[in-house]
């Protein structure tokens, strides 16, 4: 093929090589694909296997601390499933399981009874005050995690700005105790992932046809029943997008309850840090990061699957 | 339906905007607090603040994190871009389903998660080929790989709305494809990708789980020293860093927003102009 280019026209060297790469199969796009691909697949879904694999693996003093993955030595000599049989043995793994789900499924429906009715607020103000309100929304997204959590410290304090101040109006005579509890740690939760509630539910209310409503409520319907029967509906794909958006962090978070939930709260999120940090257990540490992966793969696709359907309506 | 909004609608609003913005306005508040113990106020004094300057570590920290913001954001917004481009753009190509989904599963992934098994890759490449060290450049590779996530979706949802027929005319006019990106796309779609840069600066400048998994000794990050300090209880010159953090994002926030809303009552005036100059 390439004689016959140089018979017709003698091209420049560049799109005969290009020529020659399309007829190869290697045009424009695949090369355009090929460089996200290829990171994500590298980075995001290849160590998933090394993960897997070091889930196998046996603890040992050296440096890194688990058993050869390759190699003539790599083969478990224990039994297979020892780590594994280990997580269902000891309670302290259950127990943190439990624990984190249940910290993660009550804040997610605490943040959609808060951000429900601000995100419909907001869909239905002027459009001058709605940009407004969405930037007062925004902002704290952009704002620190950390400091945001950190600022919960000094109020909920023995001495702290809450404690003083129910002491001043007389509510309580002596302080709370309320940092380092479980209170704290849903405090924590809610606050911080507030934002990611509100902003998907205001996307898909913002973009609710109004006039559904003002037929329903010519032909009799109550505003209530209507918000009921016609709104929520309506906006699901927010409310799933929302809530994946919360629960599924929420349900490994670290920090919170590291800075708020004290020494005793144990959530899964911190038993892999543990296990990994301070026992050096790195194959423990895989095992459990791999049973919540386990835990929430349904979530995730659940997310994926609105994710590319509001996606595909947008194009 | 009437516009007014009922009082339980406002009431919530009120409620919670107190609620996202109490805990911040406390901390600005107790910065300037000249009590050691950063709870009990003690009348006002701005003394922390030149503490920070004179804190080694802190500004190191602070060094570093400015570093890996930088790179990781540069690399995550190219990567980001095309990503978001070819999502957009080629419905259907072998593999679309597995790239949407490890576009969008880095988002939700618990930080232990995607931090664990990044370590565990690194240790492992280090293992075979000598490479990489755990530090500044297994922090950015870490870093590229979580925001650039964030840049996608931002780019895809940019890249969809995008009026194609401006392509298509230059490209009828016979500009090549990549002319045509050059000159037309990429300054239509400029300041998607500055907001993608911006997002993925900051979330890189505010990880704190996947930086201290991925991270090695000599390279603390801002984060890991405001963490290390945190948890031993409140401190008051951390109250003056978060103040400082939080007025430059707020500038920030309130400055673009102004900004946007001015080019947007700009580009309406326009469009009326157009429309009354064609009657």
């Amino acid at each position: 093929m390439a004689a016959e280019t140089v018979d017709h026209s003698p091209l420049p060297l560049g799109r005969q090589i290009q020529h020659i790469l399309v007829k190869l199969g290697f045009r424009p796009r695949t090369a355009v694909i090929f460089v996200p691909y290829f990171w994500l697949t590298l980075f995001f879904l290849v160590p998933f296997f090394f993960v897997l694999k070091i889930s196998f693996a046996q603890t040992i003093i050296a440096q890194p601390p688990y058993t050869p993955l390759f190699g003539p030595d790599s083969v478990p000599t224990h039994e297979l499933l020892d780590n594994f049989r280990r997580l269902f043995q000891d309670t302290i793994y259950f127990d943190a399981y439990l624990t984190s789900l249940q910290l993660a499924a009550i804040s997610t429906v605490i943040c959609l009874l808060i951000g429900y009715p601000m995100a419909y607020g907001i869909a239905r103000c002027a459009p001058s005050t709605r940009s407004l309100l969405l930037m007062a929304i925004i902002l704290p997204f952009w704002t620190s995690f950390l400091i945001r959590v950190y600022a919960w410290m000094g109020i909920l304090n023995t001495n702290g700005v809450l404690n003083n101040f129910l002491l001043w109006l007389g509510v309580i005579d002596a302080p709370l105790n309320l940092l380092y509890t479980p209170l704290a740690m849903y405090i924590g939760v809610v606050y911080s992932y507030l934002p990611f509630m509100i902003l998907p539910l205001y996307a898909n209310l913002e973009k609710m046809d109004v006039s559904l409503l003002e037929a329903a409520a010519d032909l009799g319907c109550r505003p209530i029943k209507a918000f009921f029967v016609i709104t929520v509906p309506l906006s699901f794909p927010g409310i799933v997008a929302g809530s994946m958006l919360v629960f599924i962090p929420a349900v490994g978070e670290y920090v919170i309850p590291e800075l708020l939930g004290g020494p005793n709260a144990l959530m899964i999120g911190r038993v892999v840090w543990n296990e990994f940090a301070q026992n050096r257990d790195w194959p423990m540490a895989s095992v459990v990061a791999i049973a919540v992966l386990a835990l929430l793969v349904v979530p995730i696709m659940f997310f994926q699957y609105y994710q590319n359907k509001s996606q595909e309506r947008a194009a | 339906m009437s516009n007014r909004l009922s009082w339980f609608i406002i009431l919530m609003l009120v409620v919670g905007f107190i609620f996202l913005y109490g805990p911040m306005v406390s901390v600005v508040i107790y910065s300037f607090n000249d009590n050691k113990l950063a709870t009990l106020w003690g009348g006002f004094s701005t003394r922390w603040y030149p503490a920070l300057l004179a804190n080694d570590q802190m500004l190191r920290a602070a060094k570093h994190s400015l570093i890996i913001g930088v790179v990781s954001a540069t690399f995550a917004t190219t990567f980001g871009t095309i990503a978001g481009y070819v999502l957009a753009r080629y419905r259907k190509f072998r593999g679309r389903t597995l790239f949407s989904g490890m576009v969008t599963a880095p988002l939700v992934m618990p930080e232990v998660i995607t931090g664990l098994s990044l370590l565990l890759l690194f240790v492992a490449m280090k293992d075979l080929f000598g490479w990489p060290n755990r530090g500044l450049m297994t922090v950015i590779l870490a870093h590229i790989t979580f925001t650039l996530s964030y840049v996608t979706i931002v780019m895809q949802s940019r890249f969809t709305t995008l009026d194609i027929s401006l392509e298509e005319a230059a490209l009828d006019l016979g500009a090549r494809p990549l002319k045509v990106f050059m000159v037309i796309t990429l300054p239509i779609v400029a300041p998607a990708i500055i907001s993608g840069w911006l997002l993925s600066f900051t979330i890189s400048l505010d990880d704190l789980v996947i930086t201290s998994y991925t991270n090695g000794p000599g390279s603390t990050t801002l984060p890991q020293v405001i963490f290390s300090a945190v948890r031993l209880g409140v401190n008051p010159s951390i109250n003056a860093l978060a103040t400082i953090i939080i007025a430059v994002v707020a500038f920030g926030v309130v400055t673009s927003h102004i900004l946007m809303t001015r080019a947007e009552r700009r580009r309406q005036r326009d469009i009326q102009m157009a429309l009354q100059s064609n009657k």
